[in-house]
């Protein structure tokens, strides 16, 4: 039965002893061995975190860039197709203008040489005027001498007439 | 590491030197005159010392164990072989006294009116029947629960500090061997059973499971004592987690305790002693269960080696010593697992005192 009575010399000294262990071990060994794996779990998880964020990151961009450079393409597109309209429409003004040009300088060309035909054909008709009146002055001045000079200077007249 | 453990080692031999060759510090006074009762007394011892002296020549083997499981004034090696441990007395009218154990090797087991007497286990009896004392001596328990202490500190505070030298490295050497208990004692043990509040509770548990540890394997040395097979180590450490338990309980505990849910009224007459019963019965059963495991274990192991004077046998030997080969292998496992079982259901009632919702858990 001794084995089973516990002895209060012992109880006061595990006493003792036991709440200076866990007094010591848990300022001076628990405190800094908890602290140190907590420590290190945190930045174990903070690398990992980092990594996943990072990785997130990465693909974001991948995917931006993706969409940037379709937006690229796609501005590039509308500037080719606008300055090949622009192209296209200045070439079609011009054509059109130059025809408009060509057909005004035809017209006035037109009608420059029918002035010009008239006033010709003015002058001449007064020529042929002043001529038929010379010659019928002439006419006139020689039949009043003889006959014979008035044929005369009449056949001489048609042929000089003739002559011009 | 192996530095302080080193030094430690050094002076504990030359402390253990010194002790020796002290001589008896305490003064020798008179001769008390002897009572009737002392002389009954002296005849009693007389009549058990002849009993041992007897089963010198015929082995007895229950008083063998006995003597081994139980605690001593002395530090006994072998036989003849032992260190004398300091006797703390304290009696109202004397006050303290310290003197060496060594002051009882004379015939009548005699000093300075105290006697020293040997049964199952070692009691101081004062002879003056009438006096009452109470022993604080240092005996063998004392020493060696001391003695794992300061290895206890000795490791851990070194530990400690190479989390504090190689912060942000990993660990290494012995720190590297010793994270791995700590995180399955943190992880596995603790945290699941005593809840998200665990921070709180986790020095007291770490320090229980390795004081444990280290005080049952420090037992199966030979000539080691029978720390924590000893039922008023046991009942300490079962007494200091049941006020932990009860300090921290939450009112869904006590509320519990005195009206537990679902039960018709009428039972409430059977229901609340049994939960009071079983408040009690928590750490009576860790008590029991670690005291019982370990001593058990010293009983079979020194059965075993008894048999061999018993049967005074060549052949019966190496059977023998093979046979406690394994089981000193299994008292090592069975130190472990009473330590882990110990630090396990003391987080178990822990973590069912401070659990805030649900309900709390019982049994075992």
């Amino acid at each position: 039965m001794s084995l089973l009575t516990p002895n209060p010399g012992l109880i006061f000294w595990m006493l003792v002893v036991f709440l200076l262990v866990v007094f010591i071990l848990a300022k001076f060994a628990w405190k800094p061995i908890i602290k140190g794996l907590k420590d290190r779990e945190n930045e174990i998880q903070g690398a990992l975190d980092l990594a996943e964020r990072t990785k997130a990151e990465m693909v974001k961009l991948k995917s931006d860039n993706e969409k940037l450079i379709i937006e690229a393409n796609a501005v590039r597109d509308r500037i080719l197709r606008d300055a090949k309209d622009a192209s296209d429409r200045m070439i079609a003004e011009s054509k059109d203008r130059a025809a408009v040009e060509g057909q005004k300088m035809i017209d006035s060309a037109r009608d420059t040489i029918r002035n010009e035909q008239h006033a010709a054909i003015a002058k001449m008709r007064k020529e042929v005027a002043v001529l038929s009146l010379e010659i019928a002055e002439q006419v006139l001045h020689r039949e009043l001498k003889d006959k014979e000079s008035q044929e005369k200077l009449i056949a001489d007249l048609a042929s000089s007439a003739r002559m011009n | 590491m192996y530095t302080p453990l080193r030094l430690f080692i050094t002076t504990a031999l030359v402390a253990a030197t010194c002790f020796f060759t002290l001589p008896a510090s305490a003064q020798e006074s008179g001769h008390n005159d002897h009572d009737t009762v002392a002389e009954g007394v002296n005849k009693a011892e007389h009549e058990i010392e002849h009993n041992l002296e007897e089963s010198e020549e015929k082995f007895n083997i229950g008083q063998m164990i006995m003597h081994h499981i139980a605690d001593s004034h002395e530090w006994e090696f072998s036989h003849g072989v032992a260190i004398p441990l300091p006797v703390i007395l304290y009696s109202e009218d004397r006050g303290i006294e310290v003197f060496s154990s060594s002051n009882f090797h004379n015939e009548h087991h005699e000093y300075n009116g105290y006697h020293l007497v040997h049964g199952d286990s070692e009691t101081i009896v004062p002879v003056d029947e009438a006096r009452k004392i109470y022993d604080f001596s240092i005996t063998k328990n004392v020493a060696s629960m001391m003695l794992s202490a300061i290895i206890l500190v000795l490791i851990f505070t070194s530990i400690g500090k190479a989390y504090q030298r190689n912060v942000g490295k990993a660990p290494k050497g012995f720190q590297s061997a010793m994270e791995i208990v700590i995180l399955f004692i943190r992880d596995d043990v603790v945290k699941p059973n005593v809840g998200p509040n665990y921070e709180k509770y986790l020095p007291y548990l770490l320090t229980l499971f390795f004081f444990i540890l280290v005080n049952n394997i420090l037992g199966l040395l030979p000539g080691a004592a029978n720390v924590t097979g000893n039922i008023a180590v046991t009942m300490t450490l079962a007494v200091i987690t049941f006020i932990i338990v009860h300090i921290n309980a939450n009112k869904n505990y006590y509320k519990h305790l005195v009206s537990p849910p679902g039960v018709p009224a009428p039972l409430l007459l059977i229901m609340i002693p049994v939960e009071v019963v079983g408040v009690f019965m928590k750490p009576f059963s860790l008590m029991v269960r670690l005291f019982a495991n370990m001593t058990a274990g010293h009983i079979i192991l020194l059965s075993l080696f008894g048999l061999i004077f018993i049967f005074q046998s060549m052949f019966i030997a190496p059977v023998i010593s093979l046979f406690a080969l394994f089981l000193n292998f299994i008292e090592i496992m069975v130190a472990f697992i009473q330590a882990f079982i110990f630090t396990l259901l003391s987080s178990m009632y822990i973590g069912s005192a401070i659990e805030e919702h649900g309900h709390a858990d019982h049994g075992h």
